[in-house]
């Protein structure tokens, strides 16, 4: 059976793709596979193969350490004629989506990128991803015979993982990078993964002051929330870039997001339209923030803050 | 400075509707009337390439595919006054709203016709659809290695070096050139060009290719958009004025009822 492909360098974002792949799959009439690509990736491609995939196709080739993106592509082109995959969904991470074009060129395939829903309409999957610096959504269909997707991570829920007992299959790929890895090390300090955080408070330029931050961390410990911001808080260096939500940062979809002085361009809000709650603290009534808002707190920041995190002290 | 180290430097630049004036207008983005403006981060790449030509040697071209804009010609002179030595738009009916398949050829075949090419640059997504594939099409077309999401870059010894954020790592790549680099707004802040080089810029050259200068056919489309619209807003729309006290004990008493305090 022709197969729709799943594909991530992180174990939690392919389970996730497999468990919304299999519901697309099955609309289209195709089998899911999986891949698993690197040395010590054994691992990850028996939990595919419990997530649900029929087939997990792994190859420990020491090409795919640090997953170079022409390797990547090299031999998903190569797994993919294998598996007789029409359709293949990468995980829409820095990595993937970096690899995801290069493989569409290898197959001469339409390919969308930063998916943020993936739906079959009349038998046609139809992919929604942010335009106009996130103000709009495109729905984009892809003409060519093979199709690539890169979906973003948690546009698909792992829980509908079905138990499955998927076969292995060890492959032997004929890849190559000339990208050479000098050095990796882990970054200095804190760092935290927005995209899996279910409480975020995030901060934005209503804070005069670096220091003034501090209010945030105390609002956020009291709800045992994490610190997320606007892009021009690391700009300034006073947040780390891995803290940025929005377009050229984490696209986050927790139970809660509170906004404090952020006056919701769109360029940062798109990385929270997912959000179950959207609360927001800021001074303006009119700030656009406020109008994507489930909850608002018109006011000063500096005194509402200490009040917010006295109450909760109090819960 | 030697000859042998210096760097001919290809910088894509898109032009694009400057985003703080589109409008939402039922539901749709309405971009008539709306200027164009080379993307943030091709100014960053930009700036990469000057500053590494200035140190090097070599030449900086600015490449640019028109995309419906009918003053790219003008726009992308902002690239030779930032630095650039020369200028190629690619403008031609065919490629009023190309998919990226059809940009990355147009792109990677004016790559060849302008020859020398140490170095491709890109900024890491375009301002406005911001969909990162371009780069990576044009690596594969031209069989070139790629580094994406450069936050530092150099060049030695016809190697590029660049350092780069990935998650919880930082990684420093190198690739033997010719190379394909995207750069992030990390990398430098992109020179504002002073009157001065504006005037100097009119003088610098500009050619305008269409597809037949690049002996290439209208390209076949590999999607469809087929809608493109601003989301409806589904929310509470709650808002608590008065005391802080008070504000802030309705605010909480209302996180309490949805259910998202206290796990």
């Amino acid at each position: 059976m022709a197969a729709l492909l799943v594909y991530s360098e992180r174990v939690d974002t392919a389970c996730e793709l497999v468990a919304g792949g299999k519901e697309l799959a099955a609309a289209l009439g195709l089998g899911v596979s999986a891949v698993a690509l690197g040395p010590g990736d054994g691992v990850a491609a028996s939990e595919l193969a419990a997530a649900g995939a029929d087939t997990v196709y792994v190859s420990e080739d020491a090409a795919f350490e640090g997953w170079p993106a022409d390797a990547v592509a090299a031999g998903l082109a190569q797994i993919v004629e294998q598996a007789d995959a029409s359709v293949v969904l990468v995980g829409s991470t820095r990595r993937g989506k970096e690899t995801a074009p290069r493989l569409a060129q290898k197959l001469g395939a339409g390919c969308v990128s930063d998916v943020s829903s993936l739906v079959v309409e009349d038998g046609e999957l139809v992919a929604g991803r942010y335009a106009f610096g996130g103000a709009t959504v495109a729905r984009e269909k892809l003409a060519t015979a093979a199709k690539v997707f890169a979906v973003m991570p948690k546009a698909f829920s792992a829980e509908g993982a079905s138990a499955g007992e998927g076969a292995v299959v060890n492959l032997q790929v004929d890849v190559q990078t000339s990208v050479r890895v000098v050095d990796r090390r882990a970054k200095e300090g804190d760092h935290v993964n927005l995209d899996a955080a279910p409480l975020i408070v995030g901060v934005g330029r209503g804070f005069n002051a670096r220091e003034d931050l501090a209010l945030g961390d105390d609002l956020a410990a009291a709800l045992g929330a994490v610190i997320g911001c606007t892009k021009s808080l690391a700009d300034f260096e006073w947040l780390g870039e891995d803290r940025i939500i929005g377009l050229s940062g984490a696209k986050t979809a927790p139970d809660l997001y509170l906004s404090v002085g952020v006056s919701g361009q769109i360029q940062h809000t798109v990385g929270v339209s997912a959000a179950k709650l959207i609360a927001a603290v800021n001074k303006d009534k009119e700030a656009p923030i406020f109008a994507m808002s489930d909850y608002g707190i018109v006011g000063d920041l500096y005194e509402v803050l200490p009040a917010l995190t006295e109450r909760l002290k109090n819960v | 400075m030697e000859d042998g180290d210096r760097v001919d430097i290809v910088v894509c630049v898109k032009t694009n509707p400057d985003l703080q004036m589109v409008r939402i207008k039922n539901r749709e983005a309405v971009t008539e009337a709306v200027p164009y403006k080379i993307g943030d981060l091709e100014k960053n790449a930009l700036e990469a390439a000057v500053v590494l030509r200035d140190a090097a040697g070599g030449k900086v071209t600015a490449l640019c595919l028109a995309e419906g804009n009918r003053k790219a010609a003008e726009d992308v002179k902002v690239a030779l006054a930032m630095g650039a030595d020369e200028a190629v738009v690619i403008d031609d009916p065919e490629l009023k709203a190309p998919d990226q398949a059809a940009v990355a050829a147009a792109l990677a075949a004016a790559v060849k016709k302008i020859g020398a090419c140490d170095l491709l640059l890109f900024g890491e997504g375009s301002t406005d659809n911001y969909t990162g594939q371009v780069g990576a099409r044009v690596a594969e077309l031209l069989g070139l290695p790629q580094i994406g999401y450069a936050r530092k870059i150099e060049v030695t010894d016809g190697v590029v070096r660049c350092e780069r954020s990935m998650d919880a790592m930082i990684e420093t790549l190198e690739a033997p050139l010719p190379a394909v680099v995207t750069v992030v707004s990390e990398i430098n802040e992109p020179r504002i060009p002073g009157l001065m080089q504006i005037m100097k810029a009119k003088n610098k050259p500009l050619q305008v290719w269409a597809l037949a200068d690049l002996g290439l056919e209208a390209p076949t489309p590999v999607r469809e958009i087929v809608s493109n619209l601003a989301e409806e807003q589904d929310r509470k729309n709650i808002l608590f004025e008065g005391a802080v006290a008070e504000q802030a004990d309705a605010f909480v008493n209302a996180l309490i009822k949805e259910g998202v305090l206290g796990r």
